[in-house]
C-alpha cells in the first residue's frame, strides 16, 4: 500500500513545480503575478521565496509576450512553465500559442522542439462572470502540434505536470479553479503519467460516462447515487484530451452499450462532440443500446448571477437525471 | 566597421553576401515566373545591406529571428544555399523538409530561429531566446529582424517591454522599407523615426542609413556590444527600400515608378562596390570574381533543390509532434 498524505490540487501543483525547479535547472515558472502575490489563486505561493526572482518571474501583464518567450526559450533549451492567470486571457496569446508554438517543429521540418508548458485556471463558481469563467480546451484540442491536459485532482495535476515538463512539444495545462483548494489523497511517491493515457475512475456495467477537469469529481459523485438506485456507472477520465485515448473509451462503451458525455463547456462545438464522433466511428459502435448523449455547459457566456451561473454547467444532479434516462429509457 | 578598418577579404565577403541574396532572390523569381515554383513569396531585393552588415557583427552561437521576407537574414546568417532553394521548391531535402516554404526557413543548429509568416511573430520568440542566454549564463545575443508593418502589432509592444524590463541580450533591428504592404510607414507612425519609440521602453534607438552596409554593421556591432556586456536591448531602424511588390499579388498602386526608380538609384550592392572601387579596397576584378563565384553558387543550389525528393504523407505527418520520450527519468529523479 503506497503512503497517502492529503494535500490539495494546487499544493501538488506547487510542489511539482518546486521538484521540477529542483531537479532541472532549465525548469523555470513565468507569470503574472506569480512572484511576491503568490499566484492570483495562491498556486506559486512561497515558491519566489525559496527559487528566487530569476526562476519564478513575475511579467508584465503580456500574455503574447510572455508565451511568445516561453516559446523562445524552450527551443534554446529551457523548459518554461509559463503561468496564463486565467484561461479567458489565452484569448490575448492565441498566435504565439496557435501560430507559433504548435506548429514550430512541424513548419522547420523537425529542427526545433518547442518544450513548453503553459498552466492555466478555468471554469465557472467563482462569480467572476463571462471573461473570467469559461472553459475553452476545445479551442486548443482542435489544434494539431498541441498537446491538452486537464487534470481533475490534485495526483494527477502534479503527475501530469511532469510528464508536461519531459515532453517536447507544447503542452497546456488547463486546471480548474474550484478543484484549487480541494483536497485530495496523494500518494508520497507520485506515480509517473502519460500524456494520452486515460483512467477508469469508477468501474461499471450499465452505462459510461466520460467527463473531463471537475465534471469528473461530479461524475464521480453521480455514480455513488446512481449505484444506490441500482445503476452501475463506469467513469472515465481522459486525464489528457489530446492525445485522447481513444481505445480506454471504446472498450468501455463496448462493454456498457451506453455512453454519457459530460463537461463544463458550451455544448455547440465542443470536445465532447469529438468523443462522441469517436465513439459511433469507431468499433464501439454496433454494441450502442442508445444514443450517444452529451451533457454540457448551456450555449451561453457565464453569468454573475450565482443561481444562474451554477444552471449553467452541469451539476451532479444533472448527471444523475441525464444517467437514470439514458439507462431506464433505453 | 568603418571602411578606413575594411580589408579585402572583410568587403569580399560583405560583397558576396550581399550578392548571395540578390542573386538567390532573382533564381527564386525567374523559377516562379517559369512555373517551377509554386505558392507566394517575398522578395527583399534592394535590402539586401541590412541583413548583410548586422549579421557580419555575429559570433557563433549567436540567434537571429526573422520575418515573412527573410531569405536575406537567412543567407546573411549562413544558410545553406541548396537546403534553403531546395525548401523553396517544396522538396524533401530542403531546410523544412519542403513543411515550411519561403516563410518558415530556419536553420536552428546555428542559430537561425526562423522565418515567421505572422508579422510581429517572431519579435517575443526574441525575446524568449534572449532570456535563455540570459539565464543558461551564456554571452549569446539575438538579433531580432522585423519590418516596420509589425510595430503596430501588440506583439512588438510586449516583447520590446519584457526584453528592456529583463535587460535581455537582444537587438531589435527594424527594417523600415517604407510600406507595411500598402501602408506607407510615415502615414502609420506619427513620429520622424521609429526609433524615437525607443525612449519609451528605456532603451537606446538609433536610425541608420538601411542601403549602407557599413553604417549597419557599425551600428549593429554596437547594440551587439551593449547586449553581450548585460545592458540590455537596443532599437534599431534601418531605413531602406523594397523594390520589388510585397508578394506575388501586388500591382503597385500605392508607389510610383518614379519612387521604385529613384531607390534602384541607391542600390545598396551598386553603392558598396563604387566606394570599395574609390578608396581601393577592391578592384574590379575582384567584384567580377566575386558575382561569377556566387551564380555558381547559385546554379548550384538550384539543381540540388530541384533533384530533390517529394515529400511523403507518411513522413508529414509522422512531423506533427516530436516523438515523446519513453520514460520521465529527467524530471523524476530523486523524486521524493
Amino acid at each position: 500500500m503506497t503512503d497517502m498524505r492529503t494535500m490539495t490540487y494546487s499544493e501538488a501543483i506547487r510542489e511539482a513545480m518546486a521538484t521540477a525547479m529542483t531537479n532541472d535547472d532549465r525548469v523555470f515558472l513565468m507569470g503574472e503575478d506569480v512572484g511576491i502575490y503568490g499566484g492570483a489563486f495562491g498556486v506559486e505561493n512561497d515558491l519566489i521565496n525559496r527559487f528566487g526572482p530569476e526562476r519564478v518571474r513575475d511579467s508584465t501583464i503580456s500574455e503574447l509576450g510572455i508565451v511568445g518567450m516561453g516559446v523562445g526559450a524552450a527551443i534554446t533549451g529551457m523548459r518554461p512553465i509559463v503561468e496564463i492567470q486565467f484561461s479567458d486571457f489565452t484569448a490575448q496569446a492565441m498566435d504565439q500559442i496557435v501560430n507559433q508554438a504548435a506548429k514550430l517543429h512541424f513548419m522547420v521540418g523537425g529542427q526545433a522542439n518547442v518544450p513548453l508548458v503553459i498552466r492555466t485556471p478555468a471554469g465557472s463558481g467563482t462569480g467572476a462572470a463571462a471573461q473570467h469563467s469559461q472553459s475553452l480546451e476545445a479551442w486548443f484540442a482542435h489544434i494539431p502540434g498541441l498537446k491538452v491536459v486537464m487534470p481533475s485532482n490534485a495526483t494527477d495535476a502534479a503527475a501530469l505536470l511532469f510528464a508536461a515538463l519531459e515532453d517536447p512539444n507544447p503542452v497546456i495545462i488547463i486546471e480548474h479553479k474550484l478543484l484549487y483548494k480541494q483536497s485530495f489523497q496523494v500518494p508520497v511517491k507520485i506515480p509517473k503519467a502519460r500524456l494520452g493515457e486515460g483512467r477508469i475512475e469508477v468501474e461499471g456495467t450499465d452505462l459510461t460516462i466520460v467527463a473531463t477537469s471537475i465534471e469528473v469529481r461530479r461524475a464521480i459523485e453521480a455514480a455513488e447515487q446512481l449505484a444506490a438506485e441500482g445503476i452501475s456507472a463506469e467513469v472515465i477520465d481522459p486525464r489528457t484530451i489530446r492525445p485522447l485515448d481513444t481505445r480506454l473509451i471504446l472498450d468501455s462503451v463496448k462493454k456498457t452499450g451506453r455512453a454519457l458525455l459530460v463537461q463544463e463547456a458550451a455544448k455547440f462545438g465542443g470536445y465532447m462532440a469529438e468523443v462522441s464522433a469517436t465513439i459511433t466511428e469507431g468499433d464501439a459502435f454496433g454494441y450502442l443500446q442508445a444514443p450517444v448523449r452529451r451533457l454540457c455547459g448551456l450555449d451561453t457566456p457565464i453569468p454573475y448571477n450565482p443561481r444562474l451561473e451554477r444552471a449553467s454547467v452541469p451539476q451532479v444532479e444533472d448527471i444523475v437525471r441525464e444517467a437514470t434516462a439514458l439507462v431506464r429509457e433505453w | 566597421m568603418a571602411s578606413d578598418t575594411l580589408d579585402k577579404a572583410q568587403a569580399g565577403d560583405l560583397l558576396r553576401t550581399m550578392w548571395r541574396i540578390r542573386l538567390f532572390e532573382e533564381a527564386v523569381e525567374d523559377l516562379y515566373g517559369r512555373g517551377m515554383m509554386h505558392g507566394t513569396m517575398h522578395l527583399s531585393i534592394g535590402q539586401e545591406a541590412v541583413p548583410t552588415g548586422a549579421c557580419v557583427t555575429l559570433r557563433e552561437g549567436d540567434q537571429i529571428t526573422s520575418t515573412h521576407r527573410g531569405h536575406g537574414h537567412a543567407i546573411a546568417k549562413g544558410a545553406d544555399l541548396g537546403l534553403a532553394m531546395a525548401e523553396l521548391l517544396a522538396r524533401e531535402n530542403g531546410y523544412c523538409k519542403g513543411r515550411g516554404g519561403s516563410m518558415h526557413i530556419a536553420d536552428v543548429a546555428t542559430g537561425n530561429l526562423g522565418a515567421n509568416g505572422i508579422v510581429g511573430g517572431g519579435l517575443p520568440i526574441a525575446a524568449g531566446a534572449g532570456l535563455s542566454n540570459k539565464m543558461r549564463g551564456t554571452d549569446q545575443v539575438c538579433l531580432c529582424f522585423h519590418g516596420d508593418g509589425s510595430v503596430g502589432e501588440g506583439a512588438w509592444h510586449e516583447a520590446l517591454t519584457l526584453a528592456s524590463m529583463w535587460d535581455l541580450p537582444v537587438v531589435f533591428i527594424c527594417e523600415n522599407n517604407k510600406y507595411g504592404m500598402s501602408m506607407p510607414s510615415e502615414k502609420a507612425f506619427k513620429v520622424d523615426f521609429l526609433s524615437e519609440k525607443a525612449a519609451a521602453y528605456g532603451m537606446p534607438g538609433e536610425t541608420v542609413d538601411g542601403n549602407d552596409v557599413e553604417a549597419v554593421a557599425e551600428v549593429v556591432q554596437r547594440a551587439v556590444d551593449r547586449a553581450r556586456a548585460g545592458e540590455g536591448p537596443t532599437f534599431i531602424e534601418a531605413l531602406t527600400y523594397r523594390w520589388r511588390g510585397h508578394s506575388k499579388s501586388d500591382k503597385n498602386l500605392y508607389r510610383s515608378k518614379e519612387e521604385i526608380a529613384e531607390w534602384k538609384e541607391r542600390c545598396p550592392i551598386a553603392r558598396f562596390c563604387h566606394k570599395m572601387l574609390e578608396e581601393g579596397v577592391l578592384e574590379q576584378a575582384d567584384i567580377n570574381q566575386a558575382q561569377v563565384d556566387v551564380r555558381t553558387e547559385i546554379r548550384a543550389a538550384v539543381v540540388f533543390g530541384t533533384q530533390g525528393a517529394e515529400p511523403t504523407v507518411e513522413a508529414m505527418l509522422a512531423g506533427v509532434y516530436a516523438p515523446s520520450p519513453v520514460d520521465y527519468q529527467d524530471i523524476l529523479k530523486g523524486l521524493n
